[in-house]
C-alpha cells in the first residue's frame, strides 16, 4: 500500500504549517535589533537547518543502500536528496532577501556562512547529472550512493569549519556568549523547525509514493497488456524500482519492491 | 480574529514589511510550485490506471462474451 498515513501527515503539516506561520506574526515579539525584518529568520533559518540535515539524512540512506543492495535506500537517498536542493533554493533565496533588508546587498561575497550554503548547493547540485549520465541502473545507484556519502560527509565539515571562521557578519543566535533567543522568540522557532521539517517528510513521501505507484503501474500495465504496451525508458536521474530489460536490478541486488517481484 | 489583530504587533508595511512579505511568499510559492508538479504527475497515473482499467473490463466482457457463446452451443 503506497502513500500509507500520507492524509495524516498531510493535516498534521497544514495545521503546523499554519499554527507557526500565526505565531509567527501574532505572538513572536519585534527582534529589539532588526525590528520586523528578523521574521525572515522563522523561515530562513529552519529551511536552512533542514537542508542541512537531510543532506545528511541522504548520505546515511546511501549508506545502507550500500550496505545491503537493497533498491528502497537508493530511492529514499535520492528523493531526500531531491527536495533539500529545492529546500536549499529556498534557503538561498529568503537568506538573499534577508541580507538585502538588513545588509542592503542581495549577496555579500566575503561571508562565510552564505558562500558555504551556496558551495553546499553547488555540491550537491551535480548529483542529478552524475546519475543521469550513468545509464546502467546498478551502477548508477551505487556510484551515486559513493557520491552522496561524500557529499554528505562534507556538510558537517563544512559547518564546523564556518563556524570556526573568526570573521562573520552574519548572526549566531544560538550557544553564543552573548546569549541565546528569548523565551518566547526560542518557541517559535522551535515550531517553526518542527513544521518545516515536517513539511519536508511530508513531500518526500509524496514524491516516494508517486515514484512507487508510478513503477506499478508500469508493471501492472505490462502484466495485463504485454511488453509491447510499455513505452521504452528513456535515461533517466531517478533510480529504477524493477524493470527487465535496460534497467533492471543486477543480479546480486535483493528486489526491495513488489513491483520487481511481479515483473 | 479581531481580538488576534488586536494583540499582534504592528505589522510595519514599509521597508521591512516588503521583504518579509517577499521571503514568506518566496517560500510558499516554490512549495505551490512543487505541489503542483505533484497534482500533474498524479493526474498523469490517474489517466493511465482509468485506461488499465477499460482494458481489463473489455478483456473481462470478452471473456464473458466467449463464455455465453461456449453455453449456448452446449
Amino acid at each position: 500500500m503506497y502513500g500509507k498515513g500520507l492524509r495524516a501527515l498531510s493535516l498534521a503539516t497544514f495545521a503546523a504549517v499554519t499554527a507557526t506561520f500565526a505565531l509567527v506574526f501574532f505572538y513572536a515579539p519585534l527582534d529589539a535589533d532588526q525590528g520586523f525584518i528578523q521574521k525572515i529568520f522563522y523561515v530562513h533559518v529552519p529551511v536552512a537547518i533542514v537542508t542541512l540535515c537531510a543532506y545528511v539524512v541522504g548520505a546515511i540512506f546511501a549508506a545502507l543502500h550500500l550496505r545491503t543492495r537493497d533498491r528502497k535506500w537508493d530511492l529514499r537517498s535520492y528523493v531526500v536528496i531531491h527536495i533539500a536542493l529545492i529546500y536549499n533554493i529556498l534557503g538561498l533565496l529568503t537568506g538573499s532577501i534577508w541580507a538585502k533588508a538588513s545588509w542592503g546587498h542581495w549577496w555579500v561575497w566575503d561571508e562565510p556562512t552564505l558562500v558555504s550554503f551556496l558551495i553546499v548547493f553547488l555540491l550537491f547540485a551535480t548529483y542529478q547529472p552524475l546519475r543521469f549520465s550513468i545509464e546502467d541502473p546498478e551502477r548508477q545507484a551505487r556510484y551515486a550512493s559513493v557520491f552522496a556519502i561524500m557529499a554528505g560527509a562534507f556538510v558537517p565539515l563544512n559547518f564546523v569549519a564556518v563556524r570556526a571562521a573568526t570573521a562573520f557578519v552574519h548572526p549566531r543566535v544560538f550557544a553564543t556568549s552573548s546569549g541565546g533567543l528569548p523565551g518566547s522568540m526560542a518557541f517559535v522557532f522551535v515550531c517553526a523547525l518542527m513544521a518545516i521539517a515536517l513539511l519536508f517528510a511530508l513531500l518526500c513521501s509524496y514524491e516516494i509514493a508517486a515514484k512507487q505507484t508510478k513503477w506499478k503501474l508500469r508493471a501492472l500495465r505490462r502484466r495485463l497488456l504485454g511488453a509491447d504496451a510499455v513505452a521504452p525508458l528513456g535515461r533517466s536521474a531517478a533510480p529504477a524500482l524493477g524493470e527487465p530489460g535496460r534497467r533492471a536490478p543486477s543480479a546480486g541486488g535483493r528486489a526491495s519492491h513488489p513491483a520487481e517481484a511481479a515483473s | 480574529m479581531s481580538a488576534l489583530l488586536a494583540a499582534a504587533p504592528a505589522l510595519p508595511l514599509g521597508e521591512a514589511g516588503k521583504y518579509v512579505a517577499a521571503a514568506f511568499v518566496v517560500f510558499v510559492a516554490v512549495i505551490l510550485i512543487y505541489v503542483a508538479i505533484m497534482a500533474a504527475k498524479l493526474q498523469r497515473m490517474s489517466r493511465e490506471l482509468a485506461e488499465l482499467n477499460a482494458a481489463v473490463e473489455a478483456r473481462e466482457r470478452g471473456e464473458a462474451a466467449r463464455a455465453e457463446q461456449a453455453e449456448a452451443r452446449r
